[in-house]
């Protein structure tokens, strides 16, 4: 019988399969940032080991670095420290470090792909859920926690059951104005934030194959947000061309085995998934979230769920929610006024967001009243953007554009939303507190929190463009 | 890692579902670079208001409610994969959390630190909570080795599930270091064998 995606790249990787035992599953490559990892540098000190295979670790400092003034110390006290603190790991186990002030440095999950580390095929880990991101490109990725971070370190495997598999298709053609943001706010609000759960979940289907690499990013990106570890698209030629050139991709003749291989990384015919999930582009529109997980989401010219029409025992944590959010039920999402916006993360904050954005905002000006931060995702992203000059774009609209960082997405620096504030947001989770003690988070496209940041409030950017 | 065998405790409802690790410890409060002290923070937006007051609405700020139990709706540890969500569950002083449903990275960041996640069916989770609100002195009691989890008052109980491998690392505090480290010489001879010198 046929194999899945994921179980060809898994049986690949499998160092050793015994009954009763999870795998122990060899790891191509391990990313690393400030705030996951010290403890388990820590570790490997008090067994007196080394890192096992520092040539296949790679370090950014991204979660809690300033986004203005990078060139200057880090002001925040343990931020500095962290940061400080990678810095001194990395250059006592001997790991490439993408710090501060390096042209290489930003978000981890951006600078992967970027930099061509991110390969199809490959198993990849990071002590960060969002590392389903990498998936985009036919490879296993997914978070760990650090006790993990220290096994891979220690071993450069890691013992993990062989997931379920789950395919989800999503067919036909994406309406104006919907892009890869929207499709999975929709996939969610479908399956609920547990859906996915305890599966790897395959990405297919003709809309799917239609996105560019930055939205397949997006896509897989969001895959832990339904609870599922990972999530993953089969290379394509989209693929192969997106790598090819990219500083460590493979080069010559290595470049032609790889993508001899690479070839071969598809779902057979015959093979089976545990679940399968269809849907139809036609049926998506721009999307944004009322509540606070991120499956709480609604096309915007729909109204809020009401509470009688949730399950009996979740209607206290729905009623929680909306509380939360000060929305009642039965309410209009579209009008609903905005405080800020946020245009950044691991999601969203690549250089096509920023074309996207850019083109649509051009010659417009941010409604009064309306904080909008740019973040980019990497140094790269940044001088990317200003030698096209959209820095000058945004400039003019009145957008903030910062430097690069996790930045507002999970406000660990100083980039936070007061407390009651409303922020239509590109980052991945609106769930309490996320961007600030008792902030308000609305889940959007890049394109959805433009017109929000022009209107003042939410709107259908359908209308718009 | 610490041992887990038996365990008889009073427990802490958390009726709540989809509880997020950005609840069970805020992001501003991960800036430590050792594993301890996250007790102080653990759902600190929910047990504590903006000046740092205790909310007298919240569960575990009400003195009814103690124990190394946590009872919690499902999904829980949704989220962000940070361990330090199952390094303040622990230092709080909670040894077991029972829900319905756990997210997956937070099931394997508790186990990797002796903090036992169990899984039990919506109508048993619906008891115990049952259970300990008509009397905040219920006593659960856990039984790791014949993986059993019993509402004493009631004797209402659930053999629930639990992966052996991760089942005997429990009980004899061992960890996944150990196991791979045992392993190297297959490791290596694993890599000799990876034909993609692409991914170097």
């Amino acid at each position: 019988m046929g194999k899945t995606l994921v179980e060809k790249i898994w049986d690949a990787h499998v160092v050793k399969h015994q009954e009763g035992f999870p795998d122990i599953l060899y790891i191509d490559t391990h990313l690393i940032h400030e705030v996951t990892s010290p403890q388990a540098f820590d570790g490997l000190r008090k067994r007196g080991l080394p890192v096992f295979r520092p040539q296949q670790t790679v370090a950014t400092a991204d979660h809690n670095v300033p986004t203005l003034d990078q060139h200057l110390p880090i002001k925040e006290e343990l931020s500095r420290y962290q940061v400080d603190m990678l810095t001194k790991n990395c250059k006592e186990f001997g790991v490439e470090l993408y710090g501060l002030g390096h042209p290489y440095q930003g978000i981890v999950h951006v600078i992967g792909p970027e930099l061509g580390i991110t390969l199809p095929g490959k198993t990849m880990v990071c002590g960060d859920s969002h590392t389903s991101t990498h998936g985009a490109f036919g490879a296993i990725a997914f978070g760990i926690g650090t006790s993990q971070v220290e096994q891979v370190f220690a071993t450069q495997c890691l013992l993990q059951q062989k997931p379920k598999t789950m395919k989800i298709e999503i067919n036909g053609e994406l309406g104006k104005g919907v892009g890869a943001k929207d499709i999975i706010l929709y996939v969610i609000s479908k399956t609920t934030a547990a859906g996915g759960t305890g599966y790897f979940v395959e990405f297919a289907g003709s809309a799917i194959r239609s996105l560019s690499m930055e939205g397949r990013m997006t896509v897989c990106n969001m895959s832990i947000e339904m609870g599922a570890r990972g999530g993953l698209i089969a290379p394509d030629q989209t693929t192969f061309d997106y790598i090819k050139g990219r500083e460590f991709a493979p080069k010559g003749e290595a470049w032609d085995n790889a993508v001899a291989y690479w070839e071969t990384l598809y779902t057979d015919t015959d093979a089976t998934f545990d679940a399968v999930l269809t849907f139809d582009a036609a049926d998506i529109q721009p999307m944004i979230t009322y509540g606070t997980n991120p499956g709480m989401g609604i096309g915007v010219t729909e109204n809020i769920p009401t509470t009688v029409s949730q399950p009996d025992n979740e209607r206290p944590s729905y009623q929680k929610a909306l509380d939360y959010m000060g929305f009642k039920d039965g309410d209009r999402i579209l009008d609903k006024p905005v405080d800020y916006v946020f245009i950044g993360s691991c999601t969203n904050s690549r250089i096509e967001d920023l074309r996207q954005v850019a083109a649509f905002v051009k010659g417009k000006q941010k409604a009064e009243g309306v904080e909008v931060w740019i973040v980019p995702g990497s140094k790269q992203v940044e001088a990317q953007a200003k030698s096209e000059g959209i820095d000058k774009i945004f400039e003019e609209a009145g957008f903030q554009l910062r430097e690069p960082g996790c930045s507002a997405c999970l406000g660990m620096n100083e980039d936070k939303i007061p407390s009651g504030k409303y922020c239509v947001s590109t980052s991945n989770r609106n769930f309490e507190g996320r961007q600030g003690p008792n902030a308000r988070t609305m889940l959007v496209s890049p394109l959805t929190a433009a017109a929000a940041a022009i209107k003042g409030r939410v709107v259908d950017v359908r209308e718009l463009i | 890692m610490k041992k887990f065998e038996k365990l008889s405790s009073r427990v802490v409802p958390l009726p709540i579902e989809n509880i997020d690790t950005d609840q069970i410890i805020p992001a501003r409060f991960l800036k430590a670079t050792t594993r301890e002290g996250f007790g102080e923070n653990l759902f600190r937006d929910w047990r504590y208001d903006s000046d740092n007051q205790p909310k007298t609405d919240f569960v575990m700020n009400d003195p009814t409610y103690v124990g190394k139990v946590l009872v919690a709706g499902k999904n829980f540890g949704c989220g962000s994969s940070r361990e330090h969500a199952a390094w303040a569950l622990q230092d709080y002083g909670f040894d077991v959390v029972i829900s319905s449903f756990f997210a997956d990275i937070f099931k394997g960041n508790a186990l990797n630190n002796g903090v036992l996640p169990i899984t039990v069916p919506e109508d048993f989770l619906e008891k115990i909570f049952a259970a300990v609100f008509k009397d905040p002195m219920t006593t659960i009691e856990v039984d790791l080795e014949a993986q059993k989890v019993t509402v004493v008052a009631t004797g209402d109980s659930y053999e629930f599930e639990i992966n052996p491998y991760k089942k005997s690392c429990l009980i004899n505090g061992y960890d996944d270091i150990d196991f791979i480290l045992s392993h190297t010489d297959q490791v290596k001879e694993f890599e000799k064998t990876r034909p993609f010198s692409f991914y170097s």
